[in-house]
């Protein structure tokens, strides 16, 4: 089975049912995607697929459908995507372990709408868990990088 | 300052051959040397120090020994090293390290001494150091209890100070020049010429020298890092770019997969399963039994959570009452019983002669039991060979777990490696071990082959050991708009000795503690005060939970003052204002009645203000939430914070902590709780035990004081005063008093 992740292609031998989540940690060894519920409840393992956030725990590999970002795919600690370094001025990590689906889905709804209103950040954000408490510091960050976005 | 005292050469110990023409720089005050963990590979069992600082012809490596769940400890540890040591920390390696008895705790114990908070008396503080020997003997390097700031504020300071002079000492004897011409500048020796000696060069010298052990330290006000917002986490770069490797994450070559399913009533037993058609399933290995239960190896964690399924394991009772409602009749009857009666810390004035003479007021609150349920499911990665075993795991107690796997492998602890992993969140969980005995068990399987075991999140949550439950009665007067009398009896089962008896295999002896943590322990001053823990018998396995006694008592102790306070018309915060017998406290909930504008707990129609104060490890923190209520829903507008750490470290990871505790205490109150049913919780995965979510977060400020003498952690004090705002806003508001948590049972949410 062939997929392509951030711009790479791959060839895996699994069987078709097998989440998107689990093809990424324990076949590719792309681990930005974290495992945390198996259910779509909390977020953890969202990647992008043709540019929109989805849930890769709930996307079965033989169904996907298109290029898969991470991530890994979005910036790296050299190169940050703006979301990414919004994040780090803002300090908003603690454990960091939901972050990776925080900031691809805060991404992803900036790419769709750079002005987003706070119910729209609300409303979209709020299928990312937290369990730190981190959202005070989300919620600023994302109106840093979308005025960064738009300003630039 | 501090100056390091009697550090001789068997005390601190330079490890140049362990570290390859290095130098391993640290501190350590006790008569008795410990082994250093670090320089094992000499097979010097006299070399002893507590080695924080490793310095070798290529880099610096700074050696942080408490776990770092989320809350930063990682960092702080890595700058109050590299402030004394004069470095930039983002420069240097950052490693746990393996662990070792040179880290023990020397604080943790002394939160368990029946001092309060605010008792720093001759006596008190005598005590809580006595804990430091046992903690050594017992080979605690445990990280919670908010303990990492006031156990490593000296004692890592003194470790970079150290390690600063004597570089300098190598580089003074190597010019020929006095060490005092000196000075450093950012991982350099300067030269009174002005030339610029990089430490890394002076590695092997500083090696061959006895350290310079009269050492002080730096006034705060040449801080170049601490108490200032540059100091910011060094952890941020690899968590916002997906970088991070956390335990979960981590890959060692031909590792396969492994998941495992253990009775749900922890401490039942499995009676029968279908292996057969669990095998048959793609991608799997082996089916191995453990302890309670049985796991799947295979190639892919997902294809070990489906053969798990397919198992149909048949379950035997757990060890404990079946139901929620038979373990909430054990709780109530050992309230107010004296045969059950484990401690009473606080017995002020005649208590029972002004509940006899006067109307009383009385309510029963209960807590439920919570699972800590941190983002990353827990994890470990065992490999064992036929003389060693390593482990890398996120914990917050590896000495533990290496002895652990040691009495399961039938290996020498001293061929037990434990490599500590980053960690996505804790809350407590993480002073547990189960999922890595379990590991082991599957690694001894399958010698040669290392495996990762993954818990589904099913698994986590059903396998917790929760916060205890507890159940209250309380009983006050009120006479002449004051709070007269104020009694409170707290039931509950003992945490210290259930997770002791999985520790170290026997329960604690003597009282519990952590049954009245955060009530009995309060800096008020009441005429007629008592408090009474009774002990319940031991039912659902239980363990420590972010604040843990504060977690329950927080909640009791401020809502009944808080109904107290409104019974005698008295304002809620000039009421407690008055009643506080502690200055540092005072100014607390004196900042936090500015911070709000405090004017009362009206706030207008349909609106509603509540305050609460509780002091744990430590810290007094005060707390005011404002809450509207829309279509009979209750919406959380915004909440104030302030606390007193005594010296401020981190200030943006503190309003961080602060405001996280703040939210994982208002995230329980609202909607949170495990229920039992044929012995096992019904809520196994976020669907059922949700948190708070972005759009029910309020806008929260925060300020943090630094009256206190002593400087305290700030992990946990932010939550205990969270759930009775929220309740005591919500009476405000609404009229209506909730004595049960959580609240979602009584009144919705927005």
């Amino acid at each position: 089975m062939k997929l392509v992740v951030n711009d790479s292609e791959y060839d895996v031998d699994v069987e078709p049912d097998m989440p998107l989540l689990w093809v990424l940690r324990d076949e590719l060894s792309i681990t930005g995607p974290k495992y945390g519920c198996g259910i779509a409840q909390c977020g953890a393992c969202t990647v992008m697929v043709n540019g929109f956030a989805v849930r890769s725990c709930q996307l079965a590999v033989g169904d996907l459908n298109g290029a898969v970002t991470t991530i890994e795919g979005m910036g790296s600690p050299e190169s940050m995507h703006v979301v990414q370094q919004a994040w780090v001025d803002h300090q908003v990590a603690q454990c960091g372990y939901c972050q990776s689906g925080q900031i691809v889905q805060a991404a992803a709804l900036l790419a769709i709408n750079p002005n987003p209103s706070d119910e729209q950040i609300d409303g979209v954000m709020s299928g990312n868990l937290c369990r730190c408490g981190t959202y005070p510091r989300i919620r600023a960050a994302i109106k840093t990088a979308a005025k960064r976005l738009r300003e630039s | 300052m501090g100056k390091l005292r009697t550090i001789t050469r068997r005390t601190f110990l330079v490890g140049s051959v362990a570290v390859v023409g290095g130098v391993a720089f640290g501190a350590y005050l006790a008569k008795r040397a410990i082994p250093n963990p670090l320089l094992d590979e000499l097979g010097d069992g006299e070399a002893a120090l507590t080695p924080f600082i490793k310095i070798t012809a290529n880099g610096i490596t700074l050696i942080t020994p408490r776990a770092d769940k989320g809350q930063g400890a990682y960092s702080l540890q890595a700058y109050l090293l590299a402030e004394e040591l004069d470095i930039d920390p983002a420069t240097a390696t950052l490693s746990p390290g393996l662990p070792g008895p040179a880290y023990y705790n020397r604080v943790i114990l002394g939160e368990g001494t029946p001092f309060p908070g605010y008792d720093e008396s001759t006596l008190a503080e005598t005590v809580r150091g006595f804990m430091s020997i046992p903690a050594k003997l017992m080979q605690i390097q445990i990280t919670g209890g908010s303990s990492t700031t006031p156990d490593m504020f000296e004692r890592m300071r003194m470790a970079g100070a150290v390690a600063r002079e004597t570089l300098k000492e190598a580089a003074a004897q190597k010019h020929g020049l006095s060490r005092s011409e000196l000075n450093t500048d950012n991982g350099h020796v300067v030269l009174p010429n002005g030339d610029k000696l990089a430490y890394t060069s002076l590695a092997a010298e500083a090696a061959k020298l006895d350290p310079i052990s009269a050492v002080e330290l730096r006034d705060p006000d040449q801080w170049r890092y601490l108490g200032k917002p540059e100091m910011q986490r060094l952890d941020m770069l690899a968590k916002c770019t997906g970088t991070e490797v956390y335990g979960i994450d981590k890959k060692i070559d031909g590792m396969l997969h492994a998941s495992v399913c253990a009775n749900p009533g922890i401490g039942g037993e499995l009676l029968n399963y279908d292996a057969d058609a669990a095998k048959k399933l793609p991608g799997v290995e082996h089916i191995v039994p453990v302890k309670h239960g049985v796991g799947v190896i295979a190639t892919n964690t997902w294809y070990a959570f489906k053969a798990l399924k397919a198992l149909n394991c048949e379950w035997g009772p757990g060890p404990y009452p079946e139901n929620s409602d038979a373990i909430w009749e054990q709780l109530s009857e050992a309230v107010d019983n004296p045969d059950m009666l484990d401690h009473r810390q606080r017995d002020d004035g005649d208590v029972d002669a002004s509940l006899n003479d006067n109307n009383v007021i009385t309510a029963s609150y209960r807590v439920p039991y919570l699972a800590h349920a941190p983002m990353e499911p827990m994890n470990a990665i065992v490999l064992v060979e036929d003389n060693s075993v390593t482990i890398w795991t996120g914990t917050q107690i590896p000495l533990f777990i290496r002895n652990r796997a040691a009495d399961i492998s039938g290996i020498d602890a001293e061929n037990v490696l434990v490599h500590v992993q980053p960690m996505g969140g804790s809350f407590g969980h993480r002073l547990e071990m189960t999922h890595v005995e379990q590991a082991v068990e599957l690694a001894m399987s399958v010698k040669g082959t290392p495996i990762k075991m993954t818990w589904s999140r099913e698994e986590d949550m059903t396998h917790d050991y929760p916060r205890p439950a507890a159940i209250t009665q309380a009983r006050g007067v009120v006479n002449n708009g004051q709070v007269e009398t104020f009694d409170l009896s707290v039931g509950q089962s003992s945490m210290s000795s259930s997770w002791f008896k999985r520790l170290a295999g026997m329960g604690v002896p003597g009282p519990d503690a952590t049954i009245t943590t955060g009530s009995w322990d309060q800096p008020f001053t009441i005429p007629n005060y008592r408090v009474s823990g009774y002990r319940a018998p031991d039912m659902v396995p239980v363990s420590s939970w972010r604040s843990v006694g504060a977690s329950g008592n927080g909640f009791f102790h401020d809502c009944f003052l808080d109904e107290l306070i409104h019974a005698a018309g008295a304002d809620p915060l000039e009421e407690r204002i008055r009643l506080c017998s502690h200055d540092t406290s005072r100014k607390v909930l004196e900042g936090v009645a500015e911070l709000c504008n405090w004017n009362g707990s009206d706030i207008g129609e349909n609106k509603g203000r509540g305050i609460a104060f509780c002091m744990s490890f430590g810290v007094p923190a005060a707390e005011v939430i404002d809450v509207s209520v829309i279509d009979s829903r209750i919406k959380i507008d915004r909440a104030f914070i302030v606390a007193d750490v005594g010296t401020v470290l981190d200030p943006i990871n503190i309003e961080a902590q602060l405001f996280g505790g703040l939210i994982f205490g208002l995230s329980h109150a609202i909607n949170s709780e495990l229920t039992y049913e044929n012995y096992a919780p019904k809520q196994n995965n976020y669907h059922a035990y949700e948190g708070m979510r972005l759009y029910q977060t309020p806008d929260i400020q925060v300020k943090v004081l630094e009256n206190g003498e002593k400087i305290r952690g700030i992990g946990e004090p932010g939550l205990p005063p969270a759930a009775p705002a929220l309740g005591n806003a919500i009476f405000a508001a609404t009229g209506k008093r909730i004595r049960e948590l959580p609240f979602n049972k009584h009144i919705q949410f927005v």
